[in-house]
């Protein structure tokens, strides 16, 4: 599954990252890494942006975005 | 004295600021970073027989190039002279915090904790055995409370102690596997007697890293014949064993897993229920329906406060001026001396100084979302509907900042990666009306609207202003600036009361900012423009007219004549010769030609326009009506059609000189500056032109 596909208030794990170096790197420095537990806080207005949760860090991305990140 | 230099690094918003604030006694100063406008703050004080040199770099989520700040960081890190690292932590997020650790470990650099937020820690039930922690990394940690002023002390006293460490013990921890592979390189250069500046095992890590410098180093000599077949092997067994050939993963992996298992070993946690303080509100700020009007009306309430607060000081600084224009006057006595200073320096910067409250007040509301951590939940809120026109969240930031001033929004606009994504922003930031234009609307506001409208008539300008520069953005990406976006991704830092301290020190910064260009480029401006509208003299006019004056009967005639030659003289004076000549350009738009001076001048700076106006108006009007206002002068003069006309041209056309210097340096060159020029001209003459007739004709 994508991170994208997620409802609300679940909480999952990631499986893999699959973007950019850049991205990846940005993703790692977030705490989002292979193995991270991941809660999805909330959607703004038609799904365009997400905010997830990683331990402590809030953290807003597109769904663009979290399409890349492979979750269980 | 010896010098203890410090190189202060931390991810963003752990309170590095507040940390060296902290410090009594420490002298500041700002600068730059060369060949970037990143701000550099450096601190000294002494303390214990040691000079501190203590060098603020941007706060940065890892050493990589992701954004300016985080170059400049590494840069720093990599190439600078300093004696340790201070590595600010949050200790309420300390995995993440210590995601960078580890990397400014791998810099086998000198290096000191500072665990900061204790206070609000204990308050989250965390706990951290700082001991241990410092035994696992190999370096003193030191909980500290830049807020509560604790262990402020120790800190100064561990970086003192670590500064006078002989040895450099290189203590990273990577897993099993990787310290197996490290260990072979490591045995190899001990037996070929490599010497090196830093470790041997920081040295293998590079090697591993595929660091450039470091091959460069090596490739020259005999020694990489054999090197090169080990690390090889390295990279066969480590890609074997993470089951990538990725090395930023695996790293990355190591980095992450580093973190992980320190925090394991050495933080515990109370069982929290209670949601926190943060979450509670953005139940309510980030809420998919409530959370834009919520911020849209606190938009409305900034401008709203902007100007009904800001009328109260504004009425006496007006007075003020006043007085001092009649005063100077009747000290020097009606000499061509005293109309310069009058009439020129301090009516032109009375007119600037005029609107300090309006800007101090809108300052403060922008400084307020920034230090609040509201301003990124916005940006959240918004990408969706930005980037449907092609904007990014973030750019959000640098088009309000530019609300304040578009100087810092060409510099925000850093923050956008991607080449595109940012000439776009940097491109519309000047339709966000900064804080210098909010004079010309007050004024023009003032003048041809009731005052129960005005808060509500500005709003409507700055709101239109903003959804105009949108439009234009989406005709430029479907234009000039097609392709891929830049990905978002940000932190939404948790909400904190902002400290006193902090914002006072920026909006401070700005205003005074404001006044240092009241003070100089204005002040200069004004007496141009003065000597240019009261020269070249007519003497021969003068004299006809005199000669008139004293044969008029009544006191009605002689006012109407001196009203005739004042106009007479200021349409013939330089200032005039060039309002006339381009009257042409501007008539389409109902403008006389004082108004297209007071356009012009504005290039230099939009406080300037003001000052125009009321130096033109000023002087043209005969002499018993020298005691009523400029708003006054503007009504009789200039038409509701007009006047509307003219803000809208205001609204869209180039900032300032000082604005248009850092948009060509942030945008890389000339040529963007004549697009600019251009695109802004155009759009705000047509604009300006419909706006015109359709104000002309329903009324
Ligand atoms: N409770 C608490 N707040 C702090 C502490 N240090 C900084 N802050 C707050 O954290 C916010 C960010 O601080 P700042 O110094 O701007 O962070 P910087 O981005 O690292 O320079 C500000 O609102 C500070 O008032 C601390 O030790 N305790």
């Amino acid at each position: 599954m994508k991170l994208n596909d997620i409802k609300k208030g679940q909480s999952t794990t990631v499986i893999a990252v699959i973007a950019g170096r850049e991205l990846k790197n940005r993703f790692s420095s977030f705490g989002l890494v292979k193995g991270a537990k991941v809660t999805i806080e909330g959607h703004s207005l038609a799904k365009k942006t997400m905010e997830i949760r990683i331990n402590k860090t809030h953290i807003a991305l597109r769904s663009s975005e979290a399409e890349k990140i492979e979750v269980t | 004295m010896e010098t203890i230099r410090v190189a202060l690094v931390g991810q963003p918003n752990v309170g590095k600021s507040a940390l060296i604030n902290s410090v009594g006694n420490a002298r500041l100063r700002v600068g730059n970073f060369s060949g970037v406008t990143v701000k550099k703050e450096v601190v000294r004080f002494s303390r214990d027989g040691y000079d501190f040199e203590i060098t603020d770099l941007p706060g940065s989520y890892s050493l990589t190039d992701y954004t300016i700040e985080e170059r400049v960081t590494r840069e720093y890190l990599d190439d600078s002279d300093y004696d340790l690292i201070l590595n600010v932590v949050d200790s309420t997020n300390i995995e993440r915090n210590l995601y960078l650790t580890t990397e400014l470990l791998a810099l086998n650099k000198k290096l000191v904790i500072a665990l900061n937020m204790t206070d609000e820690a204990v308050k989250e039930g965390v706990h951290i055995d700082e001991q241990q922690l410092g035994k696992i990394l190999g370096v003193s940690c030191i909980k500290t409370s830049a807020i509560k002023k604790t262990g402020i002390e120790e800190l100064i006293q561990a970086i003192i102690k670590s500064y006078n460490l002989r040895e450099n013990r290189f203590h990273l921890q990577f897993s099993e596997v990787f310290e197996q592979e490290i260990s072979h390189i490591v045995s190899f250069l001990e037996e070929k007697k490599i010497h090196c500046k830093i470790s041997l095992k920081a040295l293998a890590i590079k090697l591993l890293r595929e660091d450039k410098e470091t091959y460069l180093r090596f490739h020259e000599e005999p020694i990489w014949i054999e090197l090169q077949p080990i690390v090889n092997d390295a990279y066969q067994h480590l890609y074997l064993h993470y089951d990538t050939k990725d090395l930023d993963d695996i790293f990355n992996d190591e980095k992450a897993a580093m973190a992980k298992g320190a925090v394991a070993e050495t933080v515990q946690l109370d069982k929290q229920v209670k949601q926190s303080f943060t979450d509670k509100i953005d139940t309510l700020l980030m809420h998919q329906f409530v959370g834009l009007p919520i911020f849209l009306f606190l938009m409305w309430g900034l401008f709203q406060l902007t100007f009904e607060v800001g009328s109260i000081p504004m009425d006496w600084i007006d007075a003020f001026f006043a007085l001092l224009i009649d005063g100077t006057k009747s000290f020097l006595g009606d000499t061509e001396l005293a109309s310069v200073i009058a009439d020129g320096a301090i009516a032109g910067v009375g007119a600037v100084v005029l609107f300090l409250p309006n800007i101090i007040i809108l300052f403060l509301g922008i400084a307020l979302l920034e230090t609040t951590g509201y301003m990124s939940r916005v940006a959240f809120l918004l990408d969706g509907f930005f980037h449907k026109f092609g904007l990014h969240g973030k750019s959000f930031i640098p088009l309000v900042s530019g609300f304040g001033c578009s100087v810092p929004a060409y510099m925000a606009a850093r923050t956008l990666k991607n080449d595109r994504d940012r000439l776009l922003t940097l491109f519309i930031i000047g339709f966000m009306s900064c804080g210098a234009r909010l004079p010309i609307y007050v004024l023009f506001v003032g003048a041809l609207f009731s005052e129960e409208q005005t808060g509500n008539i500005l709003f409507l300008i700055y709101i239109s202003g903003a959804l105009l520069g949108i439009i234009a953005a989406k005709v430029l990406k479907m234009t000039a600036f097609k392709g891929d976006d830049e990905p978002f991704v940000m932190e939404m830092p948790k909400y904190r009361l902002p400290s006193f301290k902090l914002i006072w020190h920026t909006v401070s910064a700005q205003a005074m900012m404001y006044l240092k260009k009241a003070g100089t480029y204005i002040l200069l401006a004004s007496v141009l423009i003065w000597f240019a509208s009261n020269y070249p003299k007519q003497p021969e006019m003068e004299q006809q007219y005199q000669v008139k004056i004293e044969q008029a009967e009544t006191q009605q005639s002689i006012t109407a004549l001196t009203n005739e030659l004042a106009l007479y003289k200021l349409e013939n004076s330089y200032l005039g010769i060039v309002g006339h000549a381009s009257e042409p350009f501007f008539s389409p738009l109902g403008y006389d030609w004082r108004m297209a001076i007071a356009l012009e001048t504005g290039l230099a700076a939009k406080e300037v326009v003001v000052a125009t106006l009321g130096i033109l108006y000023g002087l043209g009007e005969g002499e018993d009506e020298q005691s009523s206002g400029l708003i006054d002068k503007i009504r009789t003069n200039i038409s509701l059609p007009a006047g509307i006309s003219f803000i809208v041209f205001v609204m869209i056309y180039l900032p300032c000189l000082a604005a248009s210097m850092v948009f060509m340096r942030e945008a890389g060159g000339w040529k963007y500056l004549g697009y600019l020029f251009v695109f802004t001209t155009a759009t705000a003459w047509i604009l300006s032109f419909l706006a015109f007739n359709v104000a002309q004709f329903f009324t």
